[in-house]
């Protein structure tokens, strides 16, 4: 058993009576055998995107909760860029409603920054918090104009939100489909700065640090940015960074086919990032792992690089991609516990990511070992869209439980 | 070198190619130029099949150039231009692709502003895909008629001083050139505007230099592009006028040439812009060879693509040269 929120790394049994982590067995009780296994507090994906409502074809909220139950996840933070978006209290209420019904996981919502996410006027940020976000982003856009901005976080510390940010500078990213460099020249597609992220998160810093309120750097992919990020943290700002599994484990080369599946924002970078990334996860400067989770159907996809969306599925193999990082030594099991679970749950003051008597019962089983091969077409989501179907990993969830309720159990996703 | 090293059904850029592919595509072109001058100007090696020239993004010259190559193939040819293709209806290009593909089409020439489009077709289908300019990524058969005209005028390729000037950073030809004539044995010079002929290119074999007088002064090939408006953010340079200035081909900068080197130019030229105007006229301007080189060019690849498989004809009506500079 894992509880880094107890300080706990030991071999013991885990209790649950009634829906809570309890210091004693009930009486007559289901027994799960996790011996030589991994037993953590479920697992906290602060970044997807469930498509529900407005794009049930890509996915919903019951097939990507499914999705990340299979994934080894106990709670989603679903971001809100959604149709119509998640700037009124009524889509959150909606988004809420249909988790109740139809999600296997905790969805926590988000809402945005702004109104229909145009970077232009504020959503109504305190009915957001009363309606139940965990959190503001316009996560998919970016919001450009730095006074609003500065206005945002102000106007959110108040209610003690957090600010998630994408962080991309419209101006020097344009039209860029992947990242500017070798690979963009040789392929002849428009170049997706690193420059472009890193002068939002400097932005970012400044704001934070001005305003003394927390700002979120979402999916981060640039070794600059790591740096800025690690920097302003040893002065105390109240900065944070979350990084992706695709852009710890590949690199732009990967693009050289002009397989869509590739084609993430922000983009896949050179190798020199991902040791970037590696290291800021190492150091602690990145704290959070998330899959940023973006289905699309097949035939958004199946187009000319140019035209197809941005994004991939990643619930179900974040785990153990993830997973590689220990085994490469990158991170010890604990630290990477840390990132999927107290952190998140600090970040986002929720009420989960530990097993403290009394705590809501949500655990992870995890099988460090177990070897599987991924097929997407087993996938529990709607989408596809996926670089990493056919890979053989090392890892996976074993059970999932939430509330004390097993709703996944099983040898790997699919 | 035997006239047997092209296995490939498609042609999608240079980069793929071998020096030897590239060469056999040079010496069967050289056997084909010679059917344009012929009053017959027309063999029966792609007799029976079907060519489509998908133009997805407007052009003249290349869609003419391989309607004209594959009528002289005698192939059919059908032109769908974006326009009056389904495309502008919402149709994907991997739809309008399979439908042709029902249609039993064998060939398949695209032109699209998107890079990677015709790899995207080749992985999809059956018959040929040609790729007629992808985009800022390759435009294969304007290099290879570029390199025809050059080995024709100079005689070889490797060891020249080849500079190719302006717009490199969005431009198809100069990509397909660079991979090329590196293969080939060339130095490439690359020069414009340090925002569009920016460093990483030198990550491809070539020499990068702002200084256009030291870029041209031993070139033994020059090779003009235009500034390429549709592809080009707005930020790039401040006017047209400081471009002409500070990079047009003026007599001037003409004048201190080698007295042998060789001005070319991909078209379609805009006057008084990258290139003075008599510049473009002159005779050391082989500009108008290279569109007739690109008519045998482009026989050439439509018969190494598709035309084999109609061995049994015997038919081909050209003669295989032996070689010329391997």
């Amino acid at each position: 058993m894992i509880d880094p929120a107890n300080n706990v790394d030991e071999v013991r049994d885990v209790f649950v009576v009634d829906g809570k982590i309890a210091s004693a067995p009930a009486t007559a009780a289901e027994v799960i055998d996790a011996t030589g296994k991994l037993v953590a507090p479920g697992l906290i994906d602060m970044h997807v995107h469930l498509r529900e409502p407005g794009r049930g074809d890509k996915e919903t909220i019951e097939t990507g909760t499914r999705c990340a139950a299979r994934g080894g996840f106990t709670s989603v933070v679903c971001m809100p860029n959604t149709t119509p978006a998640a700037d009124n209290t009524g889509t959150i209420a909606f988004i809420k409603q249909r988790a109740t019904e139809a999600a296997c996981v905790t969805v926590f919502p988000t809402g945005a920054i702004t109104k229909e996410l145009k970077g232009e006027e504020l959503a109504p940020i305190g009915s957001l918090k009363k309606a139940g976000v965990v959190a503001i982003t316009d996560d998919g856009r970016c919001v450009q104009n730095n006074e609003l901005m500065r206005r945002a976080v102000e106007y959110s510390k108040m209610f003690d939100l957090p600010v998630l940010d994408h962080c991309q500078d419209y101006n020097l990213v344009a039209d860029g489909v992947m990242n500017e460099g070798h690979w963009s020249t040789a392929l002849g597609l428009r170049g997706w700065p690193a420059i472009g992220e890193d002068v939002i998160v400097a932005r970012n810093i400044l704001i934070a640090e001005q305003t003394d309120w927390h700002i979120h750097c979402q999916h981060i992919s640039s070794a600059r940015s790591v740096e800025l990020i690690r920097q302003a943290k040893k002065r105390g700002v109240k900065i944070s960074g979350e990084a992706c599994p695709h852009h710890f484990t590949l690199t732009e080369a990967c693009v050289k086919d002009y397989d869509t599946n590739y084609k993430m924002n922000p983009p896949l970078r050179t190798e020199r990032d991902r040791d970037a990334l590696l290291a800021g996860l190492a150091d602690g400067t990145l704290e959070i792992i998330a899959s940023d989770h973006a289905p699309h159907c097949s035939y958004e996809k199946e187009v000319e690089f140019d035209h197809a969306p941005f994004g991939i599925i990643g619930l179900e193999t974040e785990l153990a991609l993830s997973l590689e990082l220990v085994r490469k030594k990158v991170l010890d099991i604990r630290s990477l516990v840390e990132k999927f679970t107290v952190n998140p749950a600090r970040l986002l003051r929720l009420k989960k990511g530990t097993l403290s008597a009394g705590a809501d019962a949500d655990i992870t089983i995890i099988d460090p070992e177990r070897e599987w091969t991924y097929d997407v077409a087993q996938s529990a989501s709607k989408s596809r869209n996926t670089p990493f179907n056919g890979w053989n990993f090392r890892g996976c969830a074993m059970a999932t439980i939430v509330r004390g309720e097993i709703i996944w159990r099983g040898n790997g996703p699919g | 070198m035997t006239a047997t090293t092209w296995k490939h059904k498609d042609l999608l850029g240079i980069q793929e190619l071998t020096a030897a592919e590239i060469n056999e595509v040079l010496d069967t072109a050289a056997a084909f130029k010679e059917v344009g001058d012929r009053a017959v100007k027309k063999v029966p090696s792609l007799r029976g099949k079907t060519m489509v020239n998908l133009f997805i993004e407007p052009s003249t010259r290349t869609r003419t150039s391989f309607e004209l190559a594959a009528k002289r193939l005698s192939a059919d040819v059908i032109n769908i231009t974006t326009t009056a293709s389904s495309l502008v209806k919402g149709e994907t290009l991997k739809d309008t692709a399979l439908n042709l593909q029902a249609l039993n089409v064998d060939i398949i020439v695209i032109r699209h502003s998107a890079a990677g489009a015709a790899h995207f077709l080749s992985r999809l289908l059956h018959a040929s895909v040609i790729n007629a300019g992808d985009g800022a990524h390759e435009h294969p058969t304007q290099a290879l008629l570029d390199a025809f005209t050059i080995r024709e005028k100079k005689g070889r390729i490797a060891g020249l001083n080849v500079t190719i000037l302006g717009d490199i950073l969005y431009s198809r030809v100069a990509r397909s050139n660079i991979w090329l004539l590196t293969k080939l044995g060339a130095h490439v010079t690359l020069a414009g505007p340090s925002t569009l002929v920016p460093r990483v290119f030198e990550e491809f074999g070539c020499r990068v230099t702002y200084d256009i007088d030291e870029a041209i002064r031993d070139a033994d090939v020059i090779n003009l592009l235009r500034i390429q408006h549709e592809r080009q953010r707005q930020t790039m340079f401040p006017s047209i006028g400081e471009y002409t200035a500070m990079f047009g081909l003026s007599k001037e900068r003409f004048a201190r040439t080698k007295p042998d080197a060789m001005i070319m130019h991909p078209g379609p030229i805009n006057r008084g812009v990258e290139i003075d105007s008599e510049i473009a006229d002159c005779g050391r301007s082989v500009i108008l060879e290279q569109v007739t080189n690109g008519l045998a060019v482009r026989m050439a690849v439509l018969f190494l693509c598709a035309g084999r498989r109609n061995a049994t004809e015997g038919t081909v009506g050209v003669r295989w040269s032996s070689n010329a500079d391997g």
